[in-house]
């Protein structure tokens, strides 16, 4: 593996520009609080390339995430915007910020625990309401509004809320 | 690329299987839970797809005899229990073959190592509700068998030897088989017994031999690219 040449201050700023694009299913999140901006890299002037990753395979969030990434570098400066999307290593909710979890659970929904070692679906750990705090919730099912996300319910408040599952 | 012919044929069929139930699911939850798991099966679709040629063309203008499919997921919905014996079967196989693929070096192994913690849930979803219908009602615990037993003829041909993927045919089969039997016993169901597949079959899909119902299925995915070609949204 050839090490990455460390960033200029010029791919840092846009790096900065190009995370802080907010993911368009979860807007309360950026998509470098996502952990899907894997890499910004100046490869002219005026040329760069980005490599997403979507969350699913099948996310259909990431065309419209590639399209706000282009946006906004075209609006400061950069004509020619390539986006690729990686697939290796794969995404996991553990690459999700603590700040990016914090503002999940502000918006109501309950952030994703640690993966289990044995694969995403094993682990089973409490997953707390994120508008009372009570432990006691139940999964009613394992697929939510998002591809990412699951639907629980608040046995305590008695409110169903979505839960952002391990992956 | 026969393998990701075969492999991405697997995902858009079942796919658009799944998609089918849109509208008609016993439950809002389990309407969200089809639909979720199409849109995973599709994703994985469209990257193997993509590595052989264009995906829309690959799609929507290639006749039956070109798709490299399995039996087994061009089968009709069927009910919600004939869906789930489906269901139970093919995510069990693809999980424990991409499992393989993505500890290899092979051109499927990103993919694979991404795809397999989605189809995880896939495998968890069809064995929870497996351990429902089966120790359930009388009723429901019938219609599971019945969907096992009509389907059980066509997973012979998930075990027949991909070409370009590097994998123990033998041991995935034998894996599979003991999983599949483990649930089956704590959904107080018993593995069916009949032959793998039909003695009438003259061939399978991985050859380009389709069942009946295939056909009907890719008329309905495909007319409308058809009838107006290059149409965007």
């Amino acid at each position: 593996m050839v090490t990455p040449a460390p960033a200029t201050p010029l791919e840092t700023r846009l790096r900065e520009l190009a995370g802080a694009v907010p993911d368009p299913e979860l807007p309360m999140v950026s998509l470098a609080e996502l952990g899907v901006l894997r890499a910004l890299r100046v490869m002219a002037p005026g040329r760069v390339e980005v490599e997403l990753t979507p969350t699913y395979t099948g996310c259909p969030a990431l065309e419209s995430m590639a399209a706000d990434v282009e946006q906004v570098l075209h609006d400061h400066g950069i004509p020619e915007v390539t986006v690729r999307t990686v697939l290796s290593p794969p995404w996991s909710t553990d690459e999700i910020s603590a700040e990016g979890r914090r503002k999940l659970a502000e918006s109501g929904i309950a952030p994703p625990g640690p993966r289990a070692a044995g694969g995403p679906v094993a682990v089973d750990l409490t997953v707390r309401c994120p508008h009372c705090g009570s432990a006691d919730t139940k999964l009613l099912s394992r697929f939510s509004s998002t591809s990412c996300k699951a639907l629980r319910r608040c046995e305590t408040c008695r409110e169903p809320f979505d839960h952002f599952k391990e992956l | 690329m026969t393998a990701a012919l075969a492999l991405g044929d697997d995902a858009l069929v079942l796919s658009h299987r799944l998609g089918e139930w849109a509208g008609h699911a016993p439950v809002l939850e389990e309407e969200v839970a089809l639909a979720n798991i199409a849109l995973d099966l599709l994703g994985q679709a469209r990257v193997l797809l993509s590595l052989v040629g264009d995906e829309d063309e690959l799609a929507y203008l290639r006749e039956e005899r070109a798709f490299r499919n399995v039996q087994l997921v061009e089968q009709p919905n069927g009910d919600f229990a004939h869906t789930i014996a489906r269901q139970l079967y093919f995510s069990t196989y693809q999980q424990q073959l991409y499992d393989r693929l993505a500890r290899g070096d092979g051109p499927f192994a990103p993919l694979a190592a991404k795809a397999v913690k989605e189809v995880a849930y896939h495998r968890d979803h069809a064995e929870h509700w497996t351990l429902r219908l089966g120790d359930g009602t009388a009723e429901s615990h019938e219609r599971m068998r019945r969907g096992l037993e009509a389907l059980w003829r066509f997973t012979g041909e998930l075990f027949e030897p991909v070409e370009g993927c590097e994998v123990d045919w033998t041991a995935l089969h034998d894996e599979w088989l003991a999983r599949i039997t483990a649930v089956l016993d704590r959904a107080t169901l018993t593995v069916p017994e009949g032959p793998r597949r039909g003695a009438w079959a003259a061939g399978a899909g991985r050859q380009g031999v389709h069942t009946e119902p295939f056909g009907r299925m890719l008329a309905e995915m495909q007319h409308l690219h058809r009838s107006h070609p290059g149409a965007s949204w």
